[in-house]
């Protein structure tokens, strides 16, 4: 029987958020690139929370928008609710968080990816990776269908081999009941690539007629809101929000998920996979932490369209009929009706140790893969993976080095270390506890990190990098001229000092040294700083920040330069490990296992010592200079 | 290509008149340049002197002398590692090298690693390439009888201690970023007051094992000399012949001295802390057995013994007990009350126990400036040692002290200043990698784990 046969560039498995950067980077690139989706419906669907950002997952949002993603741009447009949290902490820990409407977040990505040159969308199940000599050629689909291209990227989500699982109830679907993919996972075992089984889970959606919020604690967004996008015009964000409502559960809530334990398939064994901790069940809330009265429930919009309320922080596997319980226990929601029960669910993922830095396979060429495909979890870490993994596989067609973010770059760079170099037991979710140098890895400096790096790319445009450039002048600028401009000990000074409960001066000072005492700032300075010159905030923003914490940014500079040292020293990826005799088994294993490519990756594996490094600075020095005498020779 | 400074010292911790103390890298001059003056106090300017030269002049740790000294300047690339390199020279006594190198650290350059020095070599291009084996089999040979002394070193109580106050730190660490993390589930209104309250205390304690580490104390606190001998043999006699006044009780009651009485004496330039003990002997007072006891810990607290004996009683066997208690140690034999109708000679005891040995008289004072002489002696050419890698292990565990110490003074300084939160936990974490290193623990997924074990995370 005759079939489709086709040929693309780049083929992008799975219209998730991942899959969605991807196939936008490599569209945008100039590569004919074809999207696969079971449902086109499902464009990047968001199967649990609604809502974009959060700690240090905002962080990734704005990394995605400088380097010239979609995933900031369309939350500022389908936003219904912003906050920055963290407000009051140091600037390194703001982040934002935006609740969407999630149909009209996802009819807007679609919109886009329908109206992007080079771009396909296209219904179907891939179901085979062809794949000969170890490269990939194409794919297979259901229908018998084979597409040709130079690169895959794989985005498969939580689809794999996928079961959602409440009570004693298995529906073999992915999330929402939507089809799962069943066949791919053979075909990925049949190349040599090992599976993982990892679970995570949802709470109920309650019918928002049905919830008394009178005895909830209403929560509004800011009043100011800040965008995701640096392209966003603020204007745009003066919309009515929507406000979320806080809750608790109760000894009661808990008696009731602790009489019904066994009822659960994740403590009756039923469930195989590796659950997050950082997202648990609530029945693993009550298990776990027995000793609190109480768990916050944050009671959330999924959008402007539906009547349809995400019961944040309950997610859980019971039984239908215990849920109504556990639900109806909440103050609030006593009469709570149910429109989607909770459930977890399980899927196939690989381990990315698999992988190199840029996404691809280490052993199959031309294959990519970014998302909970590769063990992470969240909505923003699979689309920073994806644009990633779409920007490499464009690069690998055009012959053009990797995109590798390291670790003082960007968190992107520390998520893609993290999954790649750690091993990681549960799904990934970002943290900014995880970037060591965070206070350098701002959400508010993310475009002065790392624009320059998207346009060089090529998914910025001229005009964006241009304006960069001018806002990173006037920075410069500003610094300067505040270092420079001295206040004297006078009447007016010490009067204004007085009145903002400062120290009045001794001697003369400059705007800088005002700006770095904690009870002033760059604004309230204003008055006696009379000439200054009329700035926008995004500049000035900055200019508080780094003369503020100019002290603690240093430090981290330095270490930066520190790490960036041994980042630098490149190790041969083909070196057999066990023939350095001078590295402990363990060492000479991990090292082999992983195939670090650099000194620094290696001295990241967990059982390597500073010793094992030592041994292995000589022993690669060794190499590249037998190498170099071999090519001399010749 | 190497950023740091490296220091070790280069020649044996065993006794020899003269040691080494060698410095590789960028600041080897700058450093130097901080810490040796010539005899008028002028700090040596080393920059401007000609590469391959040797100077004399004197090692200054702030206002206090070390050590007279001659210290080699050699300019990259004609060195051993291929970076500048300065070599000082100095007397042999481990008190002084160590003080040497603890000065050199001060001022900027960090220990180094084993085999470190060797392993620059190569990279730097100054060792053929057939050379790799041989630096790598160093590194490792080095690097797993540092790692087998510092685990030999670290049971038990300091490791406990250590422990400790990783855990609390991680702790406070985790309490942060949590509240970072999951804002909208902990709060950290009012947390500065009751973290600077815990850290002051967990900062007191890391103090105060950098004050007792051994390194430096020497010099500063002076050598811990303990006598011991049996009831009467005139011990308490000597403590006051040597610090001038009636310390102790003296009486010709046997089992006088009860307690422990430590004297600080300065003997000649060397300062003593001299401990007088109860004498050894079996009995059944439930007080003097106390003193024996305590005896024992001076023993074990001593850098050097000072056994005395009776010259007007035969050799016992309770000699031999002590001599036993004491044989690990550093030890010069008294024989005392030479001024009387003697019974035994030094030489019958040498034969015995194979010690030096004074003959004194403690009552009269004679023979108690040769024992100066000897002390002196012994300091300066170090004989009063300690095992090498135990030694320089010390020296990286006060490192590592120090830098927890130093990480928990910023954070305190932030909270001074009223820096928010975040900026705490980056200092915190600091001061825990600083411990973990000390006693070989990583980092790792320590903070993550702590997370989410202690505090109910996530919506």
């Amino acid at each position: 029987m005759p079939h489709i046969e086709e040929s693309y560039d780049v083929i992008v498995v799975g219209a998730g958020h991942a899959g969605c950067e991807a196939s936008l980077a490599t569209a945008r690139l100039g590569l004919k690139t074809i999207l696969f989706t079971i449902s086109i419906e499902s464009i990047a669907m968001m199967p649990c929370n609604p809502n974009i950002g959060g700690t240090s997952k905002g962080h990734l949002v704005r990394e995605i928008d400088a380097l010239g993603g979609q995933m900031g741009i369309n939350i500022d447009k389908t936003f219904i609710q912003s906050k920055m949290l963290n407000s009051s902490k140091g600037p390194a820990v703001h982040s934002l968080r935006a609740q969407a409407d999630k149909e009209a977040y996802s009819l807007s990505m679609r919109k886009t990816l329908e109206n992007t040159e080079n771009l396909t969308v296209r219904r179907g199940e891939v179901t085979e990776l062809l794949i000969e000599d170890g490269k990939v050629h194409g794919v297979k689909m259901y229908s018998g269908a084979v597409y040709y291209a130079k690169a895959v990227i794989l985005c498969t989500g939580t689809y794999l081999a996928s079961r959602c699982l409440y009570g004693d109830v298995i529906e073999h679907t992915g999330p929402n009941g939507l089809k799962s993919a069943n066949e791919l996972s053979d075909s990925l075992r049949n190349n040599g690539i090992n599976l993982n089984r990892f679970k995570t889970g949802t709470p109920a959606r309650i019918d928002k007629r049905s919830i008394d919020f009178s005895k909830m604690e209403e929560q509004l967004g800011d009043k100011e809101i800040t965008p995701f996008s640096f392209t966003t015009d603020r204007d745009s964000l003066n919309i009515d929000q929507v406000s979320c409502y806080l809750t608790y559960t109760n000894e009661k809530t808990h008696e009731i998920i602790r009489n019904n334990l066994d009822r659960s398939p994740l403590f009756s064994g039923t469930i195989e996979g590796t659950g997050p901790r950082y997202c648990p069940s609530i029945e693993d809330k009550v298990v776990k932490f027995a000793d609190k009265d109480r768990h916050q429930v944050f009671i959330e919009p999924e959008g402007l369209y539906t009547n349809e309320m995400y019961i944040g922080g309950m997610s859980s596997s019971l039984p239908e009929d215990v849920q109504y319980e556990m639900y109806r226990s909440v103050p609030g929601l006593e009469n709570a009706v149910i429109v989607r029960n909770a459930y977890a669910i399980e899927y196939d993922c690989i381990s990315a140790n698999d992988l190199k830095l840029s996404l691809e396979f280490k052993n199959i060429d031309g294959l990519f893969s970014a998302g909970q495909f590769n063990g992470s979890s969240g909505y923003e870490e699979a689309a920073a993976q994806g644009l990633i993994a779409g920007i490499n596989a464009a690069h690998k067609i055009l012959g053009k080095e990797p995109l590798i973010l390291d670790r003082s770059e960007a968190y992107i760079g520390v998520l893609i270390d993290d999954l790649v170099t750690k091993d990681n037991k549960e799904p990934y979710r970002m943290m900014t506890s995880r970037a060591e140098y965070r206070l350098l890895l701002r959400q508010d400096n993310a475009d002065l990190r790392l624009t320059e790096i998207g346009h060089k790319v090529g998914l910025i445009s001229d005009d964006r990098y241009e304006h960069l450039l001018e806002k990173k002048r006037m920075i410069e600028e500003e610094v300067k001229r505040v270092k420079e401009v001295y206040v004297g000990a006078g009447a007016f000074v010490s009067e204004f000092l007085t009145k903002h409960d400062s120290t009045p001066l001794k001697t003369a000072a400059s705007i800088a040294d005002l700006i770095r005492r904690p009870e002033l700032n760059y604004d309230v300075l204003a008055e006696i700083d009379v000439n200054r010159p009329i700035l926008p905030k995004e500049v000035t923003e900055q200019v508080e920040i780094f003369i503020k914490y100019e002290g603690y940014i240093e430090r981290q500079q330095k270490q930066v330069e520190d790490f960036k040292k041994i980042e630098k020293r490149i190790l041969p990826t083909d070196i057999d490990y066990t023939t350095i005799s001078g590295l402990r088994l363990e060492a000479q294993q991990k090292l082999n296992k992983y195939k670090p490519t650099s000194i620094g990756q290696a001295s990241r594996l967990s059982g390597v010592t500073p010793a094992d490094i030592s041994v292995l600075l000589v022993a690669s020095e060794q190499v590249y200079k037998m190498r170099k005498e071999k090519e001399n020779d010749l | 290509m190497f950023d740091t400074t490296i220091a070790a010292i280069a020649t044996s911790l065993g006794p020899s008149g003269v040691g080494k103390v060698r410095i590789s890298g960028a600041d080897s001059f700058s450093i130097i340049s901080k810490i040796a003056f010539n005899n008028k106090r002028e700090a040596l300017f080393v920059k401007e002197m000609e590469s391959h030269t040797i100077h004399h002049g004197y090692i200054y740790d702030d206002d206090v002398v070390i050590d007279e000294v001659l210290i080699l300047l050699m300019k990259a690339p004609r060195t051993f590692t291929g970076e500048d390199t300065v070599e000082i020279d100095c007397h042999g006594g481990v008190m002084v090298m160590q003080k040497i190198l603890e000065t050199v650290i001060k001022n900027g350059a960090t220990l180094a690693e084993p085999g470190e020095f060797s392993k620059r070599a190569f990279l730097n291009g100054k060792m053929d390439l057939t050379k790799a084996e041989s630096v790598i089999d160093l590194i490792n040979s080095s690097n797993k009888f540092a790692m087998d002394n510092s685990i030999k070193h670290l049971t038990g109580k300091l490791f406990d201690k250590i422990t400790i106050l990783r855990k609390a730190l991680l702790h406070e660490i985790a309490y942060i970023e949590a509240a970072l993390d999951d804002p909208e589930h902990y709060d950290l209104t009012g947390y500065e007051g009751e973290l600077r309250d815990k850290l002051l205390k967990i900062k007191e304690d890391i103090d105060v094992l950098i004050n007792t580490s051994d390194n430096g104390r020497i010099l500063k606190e002076g050598i811990n000399v303990a006598i011991v001998g049996e009831p009467n043999v005139g011990k308490s006699t000597l403590l006051n012949a040597i610090s001038g006044y009636d310390a102790a009780i003296v009486t010709d009651i046997a089992g006088t001295t009860r307690d422990v009485i430590t004297e600080h004496v300065m003997f000649g330039n060397i300062s003593l802390n001299i401990m007088d003990t109860a004498g050894i002997r079996e009995t059944t007072d439930p007080i003097e057995l106390i003193g024996v006891n305590r005896t024992l810990k001076a023993v074990k607290d001593a850098d050097l013994v000072l056994f005395m004996v009776d010259s007007t009683t035969p050799i016992n066997d309770y000699e031999d007990e002590i001599y036993d208690l004491v044989k690990e140690k550093q030890v010069i034999m008294l024989l005392n009350k030479v001024d009387r109708s003697t019974v035994v000679t030094e030489d019958e005891y040498v034969e015995r126990y194979n010690l030096p040995i004074i003959s004194v008289s403690a009552k009269e004072g004679s023979g108690v400036e040769l024992l100066q002489q000897k002390i002196s002696d012994m300091f300066f050419n170090g004989e009063v040692t300690f095992n090498n890698e135990v030694y320089v292990t010390g020296v990286r565990q006060k490192q590592c002290l120090i830098e927890a110490s130093n990480s928990i003074a910023n954070v305190l300084h932030s909270i001074e200043n009223h820096m928010p939160e975040d900026f705490f936990s980056i200092d915190i974490m600091a001061a825990y990698a600083a411990l973990g290193r000390m006693i070989g623990e990583e980092v790792g997924d320590d903070l993550v784990n702590e997370i989410f074990s202690k505090f109910c995370m996530g919506k």
